[in-house]
Formats: structure tokens, C-alpha cells, sequence
């Protein structure tokens, strides 16, 4: 049995602040295989960045374990986490932020071309940069090579990082919200290249983003994991989360969502929630956290037993005791036990079921 | 003036509160002067919703300033006009007002909830001290009515009045202070409201509180909203007729049904091709090709012409003016007959 690419086990993390800690993760587990491709969808403060820098590893966890390849990465030596980290890049949010405005394009993507060894001699560096401007769109790329961030874009920044996360072939990306900041139109085209590398490379991606119709676009074969206040609430095959979302929350957002369109959007049944406002992270609510918003909620079960995330049919897992019940019969915080050890059931013998759904 | 005279009484339509006509509007730079707007005509009627949609430096933000007289240093309406109908029916030329006259007809007659409202609290103030601050600032109220009005106002935006006007900014979440700003921009009765993308940075959730929000406001008042945003859904949302902004000018407006399911202009066509609906299959979406023009030098002709899939040569020599194509919509494209919104199911749900 091959070992999943990335795999969380139990993860939490806990960021210590003068007004006490606050949990941006609370026992999260989840797996990517190779060349897959995961959303991980949710507002602000839901713990999907901070899930993120888990992945790429610029942030060690509190508790549980980050393992790529099967090998935890926090007792990698020197020489396997230097690979780990090559294997795994991450995109971030700004590209007015991540590029350093005083390097040329060239520059940017040679230095770490140089720093892992991986071109001779700058013709050999200068052929490989316009190969990955090529790769990403930025044609014709000659054109590129010399300018400094600031005379480019921000959809053609956004490229210059894709780019730079290409130079050591990583075999997963962590997209922070890699095409919030750029305009609609030139999103799409973005999104486009991305998935061209998906195709073309087989580079996995773990896609953070809070917009779900972007989640829906670039993840359709693959899968979404929606957050909430740190926890993951449901993880399913994407056109499944879409098309019948199960977790009230889940629902919630989608039934809020405006749509583009006028009729779509004006008939479409507005789910009611207990309360409009997202509790703090410092007073994160007992049991579902989601509880005093939820209008599935049972006084004596939601604010008192924390439910866990559970397979609801043999593709997709909920973290709602009352779901749960409807659909297996159980409560969801009993069906974690027998499960033992494995309890995670993003990893272990029934991967396969909730493997990637196709490629 | 005859001209404008003419439209507002035409095709049997309320007086419109506001009339803008051929508005130019310039910024003064170093690099050159840029045609932030360009020759926009529009009239907002009573109770309507108007959407502005473009994408960022279209114009959209500057169009919203220029209707206040709040533009910033260096920019200047150089052309144009904006004619306003007050509640006794007089008709009143913005560009004309003097300091004293214009300072009453924001908030009073016109109030604008500016992008990033959310900083536009003072932080040391309460809610309570803002508010009063606003209204005596613009208006002769009493504090008692100023208090009343407060309240009332909070109440029809989901907020507790008492717990509300004594917080600092601060204690406040994101959509609860642009909760604040939208009953602030009430509180003086005003005929017209300029948003400015008001659920941009909130969580979905928050949008969905927001546009509701909005929404029954505008069922229980009695006011004229001009919005502003990059968010098509937004429009869909919210909208009784959209127009799209590209390059300063607008460039189509028809009612919000017409602009979604029958846009007659390449632009809007795009933008509606590269937002996809949430449920549903899986569509095919598409990118508009290129960048927005340079606004020192637009291209000549249609200035939508170097990115668009319909030019032919005559859209580079050629301005097209806002041809009718169709009951109250109207499109500038030369070629709008070949326009045409079609879907493509790229995959259905399982």
C-alpha cells in the first residue's frame, strides 16, 4: 500500500496571544494523494491558511502529525526536509507582497533554480526561466525576463509566483488564494493555467480559497473540505458538496451565495441561521461549535458532544451529530471509537473509498 | 438642458432624481491626464436600483465621487452635467452648488458608504458620537430626534440600538460595522444612496446578512440606490437595471434581467462568461483575453476593440454610440445583433 502524498493526522494548532490561545486548527485530519487536487473552502478565520502553512511546513503544528510520504516531516534529518520542502510550494494571496520588488523576473526564478542546484551555468538558467514563463503564460517570454514586479500586473505577478513555485517541480502546490486579488476576468485565465499544470504535470494542488465557485471550477474532479472555526465540518467529491451539501453549514453558505443570475439567485431558499455572527476564536463555543448558529440544533447533544467528522455514505464525511443520525443511524460521536487508531478515515485501510474520484 | 428636459419627461417614467449628462471627468498626473469617465449619461429614478459594474480602474469609483463633488485633489470634472430633483420637485445643478450648499446635499440628499467602510468609523468614537456627529454636521436635528432616528435605523439593519451606540469601532465585527454604515447613510432621510462595493471583504455569510439587509431597507424606505461593484452576483441580487463601465464610458444598460440573460455588449458578455453559477453543472467559463486599456491614451474607436472577439476594422476607427437593442437597453457595439449569451454545459452533476 502506497503511502498518501501529504497526510494530517489529528492536527491542532494553537497560537499563544496575550489574550490567550487561540485554536486556528482543533484535530484536523486530512490526505492528498499525488496529483490531486483539494479545495479547502471556508471564512475568514475558519483555519484554512494556517491549515495551509501546516502543508507546506513553515508551520509546525502543536499537536498531531504532518507526514509526507509517510514520514513525519517534524523528524525528517536535514537532507529530507529540504526535499520534503521542494516538493511541497506554496503560493500565497499577494502578489504585490511576495515578490521582491528590487530582483527582475529573471532573477526571482533563477535564484532558486541556482540554490537547489538544479541549472549549471546562467545559459542553462536562462533557458529553464523561459521555459517556466512559457509554462505559465507569460509569452512571448522574453518580454519578461527584465521587468521588475512592479511594471507587470497583478494577474501577471500571480504568474511570476506560479512560476517560482515551478522552478524545483514540487509535486503539490498550496494555493493560498492564489486568484482572490486579481480581477474576474483575468481569474479564469489563471485558473486555466493552473489546471493546464494539474493535466500537463501532474502536480497535485491543496487550493485554499473562501469563494466556492471557484472551489466548484478548479476542483471538480476533485475534492472540498469546508471549514469552520478551525475544524474541518465536511469533506466530499466536489460536484456531491456542491449538488447536495450535507452539513448545515455547508448548506448555509450555499444557500447564501449569490448566484449570477436574477431569477437563479432571487428564488433560491435562503437557509435561516440562529445567529448571524461567527463566535470569536478565543471563546470558541462547547460542542459543535457551530451550535449557536446551527438550525439543526439539539439542546443536550450539539452544545454538549463534540461531533466528529464521519462517513456518511462511502464517499463523503460530515461532522454533524444530527446528519449523521439521518443517515446512518448513529450518532456521529459513537461511530469514532470502534474505528480505533484509525480513526482517521482520510488515511488507512479504506483510503481507497475516499480516494480521488478520477483524474 | 432642453435636451435633458426632454428625457426626463419622455416614455411616460417618473422624473428621474438624478440626471447625469456627458460627465467628464479627468485626473491631472505627472504620466498625463487620464479619462477616468468619459461621456456618461444616465438617469436614476425614485426607488430604483441601479448597478455600476467593472472591473477595478473602469471608472466606477470615480463616477461615484464625481456625483458627490468629492473627488481628490488633482482629478476635475471638466464637462458634463448633474441635475437633481429634491423631494419638492426643484431641480438643482450639483456642479453649481457652493461649499455651504453641497457640504447639506451629501447625507441630506445624497449619501455615499464608501469602499472599506469598515475604516471609516472613527476608532476613538463611539457609535453614538459618530452618529451625532454625522447628523449635525449636515443637518439642524435635535438630539433626541438624532437619538430616535438611531435607534430606529439600527433596529431596520438587525442591530440591538443599546449595546450599538455605546461600542467603539472596535468592538464591533466587520459585517456590524457595515451594518452602522448603512443605517448611518440613512439616518438624514436621503433620496439617493451611493454604495460603494458593500460586501466586498465579508464573509459569505455576512454578504447574505448585507444584501438582505439592503434589500427590506429598500422596501421600507423610500430612497434610490446607485451601487457600485465588481460583483455580478451582487447585481443580480440587488439590481432593478445594471450598466457595465469599461475604460470610463458605459458601455451597455438595460434592465437586470436583459444585461444577465441577453447582454448585446462583448464586454458584458464576458464578464457574465467568466463568473459561473454556484449550483448546478459544471459550465464552461471563459477569460476575457488582454488587459484594460491605458486611460491617458484609450484606443481609439471602441476602446474594447484590441480584446474583443467581434471587432472588425471599423471598431478601430469608429466610436460606436449607445445603439438601442432593445426596450430601454442599450448597447455600444457596432455589431450587437451578432452578440449572443450562450452557456455550455461542460459537465453535468454526477
Amino acid at each position: 500500500m502506497t503511502e498518501p502524498l501529504i497526510a494530517l493526522d489529528h492536527v491542532s494548532m494553537v497560537f499563544r496571544t496575550r489574550r490567550g490561545g487561540v485554536r486556528a486548527m482543533d484535530d484536523v485530519s486530512l490526505s492528498l494523494e499525488a496529483g490531486e487536487v483539494l479545495c479547502l473552502v471556508g471564512e475568514s478565520g475558519s483555519g484554512k491558511t494556517t491549515t495551509g502553512k501546516i502543508v507546506a511546513g513553515l508551520l509546525k503544528p502543536t499537536s498531531g502529525s504532518v507526514r509526507f510520504r509517510g514520514q513525519d516531516i517534524w523528524q525528517m534529518d536535514k537532507a529530507q526536509f529540504k526535499a520534503y520542502r521542494r516538493a511541497v510550494q506554496i503560493v500565497h494571496q499577494d502578489p504585490y507582497a511576495s515578490l521582491n520588488p528590487i530582483h527582475t523576473v529573471f532573477t526571482i526564478l533563477a535564484a532558486p533554480l541556482q540554490r537547489h542546484g538544479m541549472v549549471r551555468s546562467r545559459a542553462e538558467a536562462v533557458r529553464r526561466v523561459v521555459e517556466l514563463l512559457e509554462t505559465v503564460d507569460l509569452t512571448p517570454p522574453e518580454s519578461f525576463l527584465f521587468k521588475y514586479p512592479h511594471q507587470l500586473s497583478g494577474g501577471q505577478r500571480q504568474r511570476v509566483s506560479i512560476a517560482r513555485a515551478l522552478t524545483v517541480n514540487p509535486e503539490l502546490i498550496v494555493a493560498d488564494e492564489a486568484t482572490s486579488m486579481v480581477d474576474v476576468s483575468i481569474r479564469v485565465s489563471l485558473l486555466n493555467t493552473l489546471q493546464r499544470l494539474r493535466d500537463e504535470l501532474g502536480v497535485g494542488f491543496l487550493f485554499i480559497t473562501h469563494d466556492l465557485a471557484i472551489a466548484k471550477y478548479f476542483a471538480w474532479h476533485g475534492r472540498i473540505a469546508v471549514m469552520y472555526l478551525g475544524r474541518v465540518v465536511e469533506f466530499s467529491p466536489t460536484p456531491a458538496l456542491i449538488n447536495d451539501p450535507q452539513h448545515p453549514y455547508t448548506r448555509a453558505l450555499l444557500a447564501a451565495i449569490p448566484e449570477p443570475d436574477p431569477d437563479l439567485t432571487r428564488r433560491k431558499g435562503k437557509l435561516q441561521l440562529r445567529s448571524l455572527d461567527i463566535p470569536s476564536l478565543l471563546h470558541i463555543p462547547p460542542g459543535c461549535s457551530f451550535h449557536p448558529r446551527c438550525p439543526l440544533f439539539e439542546a443536550g447533544l450539539c452544545d454538549v458532544q463534540r461531533p466528529d467528522l464521519v462517513p456518511i455514505d462511502e464517499k463523503r464525511l460530515v461532522a454533524c451529530h444530527v446528519v449523521a443520525r439521518e443517515r446512518t443511524g448513529t450518532i456521529a460521536k459513537h461511530m469514532a471509537s470502534p474505528v480505533g487508531i484509525s480513526s482517521n478515515p482520510m488515511i488507512g485501510a479504506d483510503r481507497g473509498e475516499y480516494g480521488k474520484e478520477s483524474s | 438642458m432642453t435636451a435633458w428636459q426632454r428625457s426626463s419627461t419622455s416614455n411616460g417614467n417618473p422624473a428621474p432624481v438624478l440626471s447625469v449628462r456627458n460627465l467628464e471627468v479627468r485626473y491631472f498626473t505627472r504620466a498625463g491626464t487620464v479619462q477616468a469617465v468619459r461621456d456618461v449619461s444616465f438617469d436614476l429614478r425614485p426607488g430604483e436600483s441601479i448597478a455600476l459594474i467593472g472591473e477595478s480602474g473602469c471608472g466606477k469609483t470615480t463616477l461615484g465621487l464625481a456625483l458627490l463633488r468629492l473627488l481628490p485633489k488633482g482629478a476635475r470634472i471638466v464637462d458634463g452635467e448633474i441635475r437633481y430633483r429634491r423631494r419638492d420637485g426643484q431641480v438643482i445643478d450639483v456642479l453649481q452648488l457652493d461649499q455651504e450648499e453641497i457640504r447639506r446635499f451629501r447625507w441630506q440628499e445624497c449619501a455615499m458608504v464608501f469602499q472599506g467602510a469598515l475604516n471609516a468609523l472613527n476608532p476613538v468614537l463611539r457609535i453614538w458620537d459618530q452618529m451625532l456627529d454625522t447628523a449635525r454636521a449636515h443637518a439642524a436635528l435635535s438630539r433626541d430626534e438624532v437619538r430616535e432616528r438611531s435607534e430606529r435605523l439600527l433596529r431596520m439593519v438587525q442591530l440591538e440600538p443599546e449595546r450599538v451606540l455605546n461600542a467603539y469601532p472596535h468592538e464591533l465585527s466587520g459585517g456590524m460595522r457595515q451594518r452602522v454604515m448603512i443605517a448611518m447613510s440613512l439616518l438624514l432621510d436621503p433620496q439617493i444612496i451611493i454604495y460603494d462595493e458593500p460586501t466586498t471583504a465579508l464573509d459569505i455569510l455576512t454578504q447574505r446578512a448585507i444584501i438582505e439587509v439592503l434589500r427590506s431597507l429598500r422596501e421600507q424606505l423610500d430612497f434610490s440606490m446607485l451601487f457600485i461593484s465588481h460583483d455580478l452576483p451582487l447585481a443580480a441580487e440587488l439590481a432593478d437595471r445594471v450598466a457595465t463601465m469599461y475604460a470610463g464610458k458605459i458601455i451597455e444598460v438595460g434592465d437586470v434581467r436583459e444585461i444577465f440573460y441577453n447582454p448585446r455588449h462583448p464586454y458584458t458578455l464576458g464578464l457574465i462568461k467568466a463568473v459561473p453559477p454556484i449550483v448546478g453543472e459544471l459550465y464552461d467559463i471563459s477569460s476575457i483575453p488582454g488587459t484594460p486599456p491605458n486611460l491617458i491614451e484609450p484606443p481609439p474607436g471602441c476602446s474594447f476593440h484590441p480584446r474583443c472577439p467581434y471587432a472588425r476594422e471599423r471598431c478601430a476607427r469608429e466610436m460606436p454610440p449607445l445603439y438601442e437593442v432593445g426596450a430601454l437597453h442599450t448597447s455600444a457595439c457596432h455589431y450587437w445583433q451578432e452578440v449572443k449569451l450562450e452557456r455550455q454545459v461542460v459537465e453535468t452533476g454526477d
